[in-house]
């Protein structure tokens, strides 16, 4: 085994997770290379500083304060409560429901009646023979008004 | 016999909150321990353990036992310890090594003139506690993911597979990975380390 090879292991080997052939392969090449044996004695060495570190304990509001939050956490919900409405649900179909209603209301009041239907047929007659005598030809051949006279013709046309 | 962690939540799944209890008491010590000695600080290491449980409860009715239950445990630690030292990069206060020997008070710990009451060897105490300094220097010297590669694997003594999976590597990188940060460690320690290894 080469010392390249080694680098992964040699963590394994000091805190014992390696398997036992890996670890017999390890030995071997140990009895042969020096430089491994130093890093070997010397990450030993790391793993027993690291075990002077004080442990801490939670304080004692920490347990009051989880209790508090774990408290304040919303009640565990069944399946059955996803087809129960929330109430904001509720008021905003009602408020749908109401716009809806007030605006079908609106459209029949603005609908016509039947007495307004048949005041528009009569003025339909009298707009058809607008469009008659407007298109009729034999008038259109009349001579045209004399210029100079325009304001008394038309003056006269009025009283007529 | 004690339930394992996955049954007792999967009795909280089912309702029942002392086994939410039972899984607060077993692993709050090892969880406050693992977020200190990520963000060194212990109000915030608190802080930090109470949200990592609370995202436990608030996901137990989705909870599935498909891996062991310490690993999701220290992923979510991990994941929000790594977000808190990277937010806190820039706002922390470096503690300097030629500070005079009072032991930081965040630390919760004794201050040198209490120590002086406490402990007729003060020096020997002064010197010991120089060296736990060093030791936390040191630790927190290291990039953030090996520092959580360290302290899971020296403190929670959590398999190679397991770590691997909290910090999302291959076991191969977690290896280089641990390989790396006991390099600098040795290297950051070595007054320590010549004088452990004559031992």
């Amino acid at each position: 085994m080469s010392c390249s090879r080694m680098e992964k292991k040699i963590l394994g080997y000091v805190d014992g997770r390696l398997k036992e052939s890996e670890r017999l392969e390890m030995d071997r090449h140990l009895a042969t290379c020096a430089a491994c044996r130093v890093r070997v004695n010397e990450f030993r060495a790391v793993n027993v500083l690291l075990d002077e570190l004080p442990v801490i304990e939670p304080s004692a509001a920490f347990d009051i304060r989880m209790q508090a939050r774990v408290a304040a956490e919303p009640a565990k919900q069944s399946w059955w409560t996803w087809f129960a409405p929330s109430p904001r649900v509720v008021l905003a179909a009602t408020m749908l429901l109401l716009a809806t209603v007030w605006i079908g209301s609106r459209r029949a009041d603005s609908s016509l009646s039947a007495a307004d239907i048949d005041k528009i047929n009569q003025n339909m007659q009298v707009l058809e023979n607008y469009d008659v005598i407007s298109d009729f030809a034999p008038l259109s051949e009349l001579p045209q008004p004399v210029q100079a006279d325009d304001a008394s013709d038309s003056g006269q046309n009025q009283q007529m | 016999m004690a339930r394992s962690d996955v049954q007792l939540m999967l009795d909280v799944k089912a309702g029942d909150e002392q086994s939410f209890t039972l899984l607060l008491h077993r692993y709050r010590r090892p969880l406050v321990n693992f977020l200190y000695r990520m963000v060194r600080n212990r109000e915030q290491a608190e802080d930090l353990a109470q949200e990592v449980f609370i995202r436990v409860y608030r996901a137990r009715e989705d909870y599935v036992p498909s891996a062991k239950f310490t690993t999701w445990l220290f992923r979510i630690a991990t994941n929000l310890a790594l977000n808190s030292v990277r937010d806190n990069r820039y706002q922390r206060m470096e503690i300097s090594l030629d500070a005079p020997v009072t032991v930081d008070a965040e630390d919760g710990e004794e201050k040198a003139l209490d120590v002086a009451e406490k402990h007729p060897n003060i020096e020997q105490h002064l010197v010991e506690e120089a060296r736990r300094k060093m030791i936390r220097h040191a630790i927190d010297k290291l990039p953030e993911k090996q520092r959580a590669a360290v302290l899971l694997h020296k403190y929670q003594e959590l398999d190679y597979g397991e770590i691997s999976k909290i910090l999302q590597c291959s076991e191969s990188a977690l290896k280089s990975l641990l390989f790396r940060a006991y390099e600098t460690l040795r290297v950051e320690l070595a007054p320590l380390v010549a004088q452990q290894a004559r031992q």
